[in-house]
């Protein structure tokens, strides 16, 4: 039996894609059975991420309209052989599938993969809607920022609606010197607002752009900050204890030596 | 000088970070405070039903709200009592 996880955010552009693709290799890599279901009909993205762009047969709404069937539309990955793509159609809209339908696909998936991760559209509309209605645990990803922060609280009150109970946080694109600088909103302040568990916080990485550049999540990539901090999310999804890092904030000694720096 | 000397004991001007949270954590009171009219009226037609069973009212008259300050949400009622009913 496996676990049905949902990656959601509310607010566009703070990494739900990137996030998906790399929970996903990242699980695969530990040898794991994984199928990845990109929800976000006509907004295609996932594929690219994963770079399996050109391998493309057939589609989630061929899928659920009953054309094919799933392991038909399945698209294997070239290096990790355990890890599968659904992707979505790029000519559909998001009424195409709906909650009732992805449910069912779920429940057939389930005996061939450990984890079936859905991708969610941004939003709270129906598309939202129908990519948490299989899930039995749903990952908020969010960015410190007050907008992105608020729009996580929206979402997190709608799964709650949907008697979702285990919800987990991820704070992507942190910048460390900001916060050490007090300048921006960290990990902890983000966990006392919105007052979830946090699974990881992954720091604003260069090379999630070069990754994503060559379709080949950063995960896999060994020098990468960010990198290290989804292998960090993908142990403690697996259920190990991986303490977090925590950036120093600026204190009396930090503003000391800033002033003597200044002369 | 004076405002470096501010600066080293921390009394300077407060840091962006602090501000997003605070900002934050106000607008969420009054972000997961409201509530949708449809809901807001049922809210009012169970308190009418309920007060109703021991006092007449004047449902015309009455407002429900949702009072935000700063800090807090609190439901505020204010419905006229036309008389008591003794026998329930």
């Amino acid at each position: 039996m496996s676990e049905i996880i949902v990656i959601t955010s509310g607010k566009g552009g703070v990494g739900k894609t990137t996030t998906t693709a790399n929970i996903g290799v990242g699980l695969a890599m530990r040898g794991n059975r994984v199928a990845l279901i990109d929800t976000d009909t006509g907004l295609r993205n996932l594929d690219l991420l994963l770079g399996l762009e050109n391998r493309i047969m057939y589609d989630l709404v061929d899928v659920t309209s009953g054309r094919v069937k799933f392991n038909k539309a399945l698209v294997r990955h070239k290096k990790y052989d355990t890890l599968y793509l659904l992707p979505t159609s790029q000519v559909k809209d998001k009424s195409a599938v709906n909650p009732e339908q992805l449910v069912e696909l779920c429940k057939e998936m389930q005996k061939d993969f450990d984890f079936i991760i859905i991708d969610c559209p941004a939003g709270i509309e129906q598309g939202f809607k129908t990519a948490i209605a299989a899930a039995d645990c749903a990952i908020v990803v969010t960015m410190p920022e007050i907008s992105a922060v608020r729009d996580a609280d929206k979402i997190i009150g709608e799964l709650g609606r949907a008697d979702k109970e285990n919800i987990k946080l991820i704070v992507n694109r942190i910048r460390p010197q900001m916060v050490e600088n007090g300048d921006m909103l960290d990990m902890e302040d983000i966990n006392e607002i919105l007052s979830i568990d946090c699974i990881g916080q992954v720091p604003d990485d260069e090379m999630v752009v070069t990754a994503t550049n060559r379709g080949e999540p950063v995960i896999a990539m060994k020098d990468s900050t960010a990198g290290k901090a989804y292998k960090n999310i993908v142990g403690r999804l697996c259920g190990e204890r991986i303490p977090f890092y925590k950036p120093p904030k600026e204190g009396f000694f930090a503003k000391l030596k800033k002033l003597f720096g200044m002369f | 000088m004076l405002d470096i000397i501010m600066k080293v004991f921390g009394k300077a001007e407060k840091k962006s970070g602090k501000i997003a949270k605070e900002r934050l954590q106000v607008v969420l009171i009054h972000d997961r405070a409201s509530v949708s009219p449809e809901i807001m009226e049922q809210l009012k037609n169970d308190i009418i039903a309920v007060i109703s069973k021991y006092m007449v009212i004047n449902k015309n008259d009455m407002e429900i709200s949702l009072a935000n300050d700063d800090e807090s949400v609190a439901l505020v009622a204010n419905i006229p009592v036309n008389s008591l009913r003794h026998k329930i």
